[in-house]
């Protein structure tokens, strides 16, 4: 039975038929709920598709410049480290223009969340390569397909912050199936408890549908992200720092 | 009756305290009531081996820090004297380091003083005294400029408390330079 | 003098000015000449339980800032020129939500790297916004390490009366140098800050946000904008005179400049010339009305500039054709020299003399 959170707005969103951003909402909204923090959470919003985040869900919201919200985010926490705050990024604002602001964010342990939404593209613009597009992956600024000889290959976000020492949780999950839906609120779920607890740094990065901009039908974009791109970028927890403190306390 | 407006360089290099030896007499001269402006020379010109900074004391409003043609040069270095020397207003006092300085000061128009500054430094058992034996010179060359107490205040407050167990001796070597420049 | 005066640095007397108006909350990136104030945050802040974080990059800092910001903190950022160019992202998209914060740029010369002595070359950058869009910030200009610190306690509540950044724009010789200074009291001034981000407990939820898309909404933003600019240019003209009463020769100069042709206007009047000083210490709102006024009676201004030219636009548009306005200016890094100085003025001297006795 569908039942819609508290934390979720009642409006028709913006996003395109297939897209994960409503599922990935939804489950945020659930969590927002369940763990009875709405009334303290802080959203920022990123510049991309989700930059009207805001509006869906029903907590107080700031908007960041592009791939300026783990700064932006950072400040906020510094100033109200008794609010719960997320960023919420896609992959041109958190590997790309601001790439820089997430190493560093995520390497001081700041006690703040981010959600990372990897769907291998540029949404808001029309479908430019991303810098987690894939190798031969057509996209508007790719038409030949990605080449990595000239312009690298896709990044992968969560391996490369795994090599820092202060996150607290880094996992990589995705929505193409019920079953990955599920772990995916469980991983959002657990960055949230962990900042709720002070633990420091969570990031859940979600592999995601954009079928309009992939040029297929939302059922072939389900498929496209088991297919190609959990391959290149394997779902799995990196880390978990309090639950290994916790085993190592009890063995 | 005004007093002249002094403008100042203090010159040598890192670890000669020329940049406290300014503050001192800013801030003595601050007691005293006159506007005062000490700045540094400062990022890459602090790497290349001389520390420098220009210092004024005037009865009207500073205008620039910048002493483009100093009245008074303390040089505790070689490189100093090479350097503030020809930028000199004539009749400028210039006083030189001579226990580091082995290319004296040649020009005319000045009064140029010699003072064995780390020498006398030395005797109280340190060789960064250097700056206190010079401003004790200064005092003693320049009549009504500031006295040995106003600066011994001072050193007082500019000095950090840990460091403030150091001020007897720079009280001596400050006298110590008095004296020299006095008998000279 | 009390004995509450002190020797001070003057980005130290910005520094410790800021914590005494109550900033908790600083975010800066290192860059010469302005260092002595992340150094000075570094320390004081720990004491007082605020946040100095040294932050990645200059976008980063004023990002943190907006962020700060937008939590309802007293915040700070301060670089100089290339790095203030960095942040100018930063400071459209706080000027479009509304933020209030203070900024301080130490400038240095420039294009590009430059070099790192004081100038004022970014005078344009400043007072029309570097960033997008039509916004303006308040522009302070201080003169002396005194002002330095008095313009700073005043920034923080003009930011949060007003909701908007004000900048401190001074120059590496003010930042660099020592003077006497006698630290502000705080004015205990408190602002309600009914937009701040603080959870939406038992209230509907804020945002924050300069992104309008709703047809006509950006428009009627930008109104509002400037609806606020034109309450701030009539509020908020600032200046000094100095002998210009009876001036034939006005020079209009801010931060250091202002202290040179201060000087050169008193040697100038021992000659027997009538020279006196406009020293906006608001570059925006530039005081216009009161220039105009001054140069209804004078003979020729002369605006005296550490750039090859850019405030003495405004002192134009300020003069409206009533007087020749002319410039000297040194850039790079360079001093405008005492005589220079001088010296241009008594040209005008002379000049006038010619005409008068040709017509």
């Amino acid at each position: 039975m569908y039942m819609r959170p508290e934390s979720l707005e009642n409006v028709r969103t913006h996003y395109c038929a297939g897209c994960g951003h409503g599922i990935i909402h939804k489950l945020l909204a659930e969590c927002l709920d369940e763990l009875e923090i709405r009334q303290n959470t802080i959203l920022v919003a990123p510049v991309g598709c989700a930059v009207l985040a805001y509006k869906y869900i029903n907590v107080d919201g700031l908007e960041a410049a592009h791939g300026r919200a783990p700064a932006v985010a950072t400040g906020l926490k510094r100033a109200r480290p008794e609010n719960i705050v997320i960023s919420y990024q896609g992959d041109g604002d958190l590997l790309a223009i601001g790439a820089g602001e997430t190493l560093h964010t995520a390497n001081r342990g700041e006690n703040l969340t981010v959600i990372f939404v990897n769907n291998a593209i540029y949404g808001m613009t029309g479908g430019q390569m991303a810098p987690t597009t894939l190798e031969g992956q057509k996209t508007l600024t790719s038409p030949y397909g990605r080449n990595a000889a000239e312009v690298g290959f896709p990044i992968r976000a969560c391996e490369m912050l795994d090599t820092l020492e202060a996150p607290a949780y880094i996992e990589r999950t995705s929505v193409h199936n019920p079953g990955a839906v599920r772990k995916t609120k469980k991983a959002i779920r657990k960055a949230l408890e962990y900042q709720i607890s002070g633990a420091g740094y969570s990031f859940v990065e979600v592999l995601s549908m954009c079928p309009t901009n992939w040029g297929v039908d939302p059922v072939t974009g389900a498929s496209w992200v088991k297919d190609a791109m959990i391959p290149w970028f394997p779902l799995k927890k990196f880390r978990d720092r309090p639950a290994e403190n916790a085993e190592k306390e009890a063995s | 009756m005004m007093k002249p407006t002094e403008e100042i360089v203090i010159s040598g290099f890192g670890g000669q305290g020329v940049l406290l030896a300014g503050k001192l007499l800013c801030i003595a001269a601050m007691r005293g009531g006159r506007h005062v402006s000490h700045i540094p020379s400062y990022g890459a010109e602090m790497r290349g081996g001389t520390a420098n900074c220009s210092v004024v004391i005037s009865d009207e409003p500073v205008a620039s820090p910048v002493v483009e043609h100093p009245g008074v040069v303390i040089a505790l270095n070689e490189p100093s004297v090479a350097k503030f020397e020809p930028k000199m207003r004539p009749g400028g006092l210039l006083i030189w380091n001579s226990s580091l300085v082995k290319t004296p000061p040649t020009r005319q128009d000045l009064q140029i003083v010699d003072l064995d500054a780390t020498g006398i430094s030395l005797e109280e058992g340190t060789e960064r005294g250097a700056n206190m034996a010079a401003l004790g010179a200064l005092i003693a060359l320049r009549e009504g400029f500031l006295s040995l107490e106003a600066l011994d205040e001072a050193l007082d407050e500019a000095v950090s408390a840990r460091n403030r167990e150091r001020n007897p001796v720079n009280r001596r070597i400050l006298r110590a330079g008095y004296s020299a420049a006095s008998a000279a | 003098m009390s004995k509450k005066t002190v020797l001070m640095k003057g980005n130290e007397a910005l520094a410790e000015a800021a914590l005494i108006a109550g900033c908790r909350h600083y975010f800066a990136y290192p860059i010469t000449p302005q260092n002595e104030i992340p150094a000075y945050m570094a320390k004081r802040m720990p004491e007082l339980g605020g946040v100095f974080l040294q932050a990645e990059s200059e976008l980063a800092a004023i990002n943190m800032v907006m962020g700060a910001a937008a939590g309802g903190a007293r915040t700070m950022t301060s670089s100089s020129s290339p790095g203030m160019a960095l942040k100018q992202e930063g400071i459209s998209y706080i000027s479009g939500a509304e933020l209030p914060c203070v900024l301080v740029n130490v400038m240095r010369g420039g294009p590009g790297l430059g070099g790192i002595a004081g100038a004022q070359g970014d005078y344009f950058q400043a007072t029309r916004g570097g960033g997008n869009g039509d916004y303006r910030n308040i522009v302070l200009a201080p003169g002396n390490a005194q002002e330095l610190a008095d313009f700073t306690v005043d920034a923080f509540d003009l930011a949060d009366e007003y909701r908007i950044p004000v900048m401190i724009l001074a120059d590496g010789f003010l930042g660099q140098m020592s003077e006497a200074v006698v630290l502000p009291e705080p004015t205990g001034k408190t602002f309600e800050k009914d937009w701040a981000l603080t959870g939406a407990k038992d209230r509907n939820k804020r945002l924050v946000a300069s992104l309008r898309l709703a047809e006509g909404s950006l428009e009627a933003h930008n109104l509002h904008l400037q609806k606020k600019y034109d309450s701030i240019t009539q509020a908020l003209r600032r200046f000094e005179t100095y002998k210009t009463d009876d001036a034939d020769y006005v020079l209009v100069a801010y931060g250091t400049s202002a202290r040179i042709s201060r000087q050169a206007v008193d040697r100038l009047r021992e000659a027997g010339v009538k020279a006196g000083l406009f020293r906006p210490t608001s570059l925006w709102p530039f005081p216009d009305k009161e220039l105009h006024e001054l140069a209804r009676k004078a003979k020729r201004i002369l605006t005296v500039e550490m750039s090859l030219g850019q405030m003495v636009e405004d002192v134009r548009l300020a003069v409206e054709g009533r007087c020749p306005v002319e410039f000297h200016g040194r850039a790079g890094g360079a001093l405008p020299a005492l005589d220079d100085v001088i010296e241009t003025v008594m040209r005008f001297e002379r000049e006038e003399v010619t005409h008068v006795h040709a017509s």
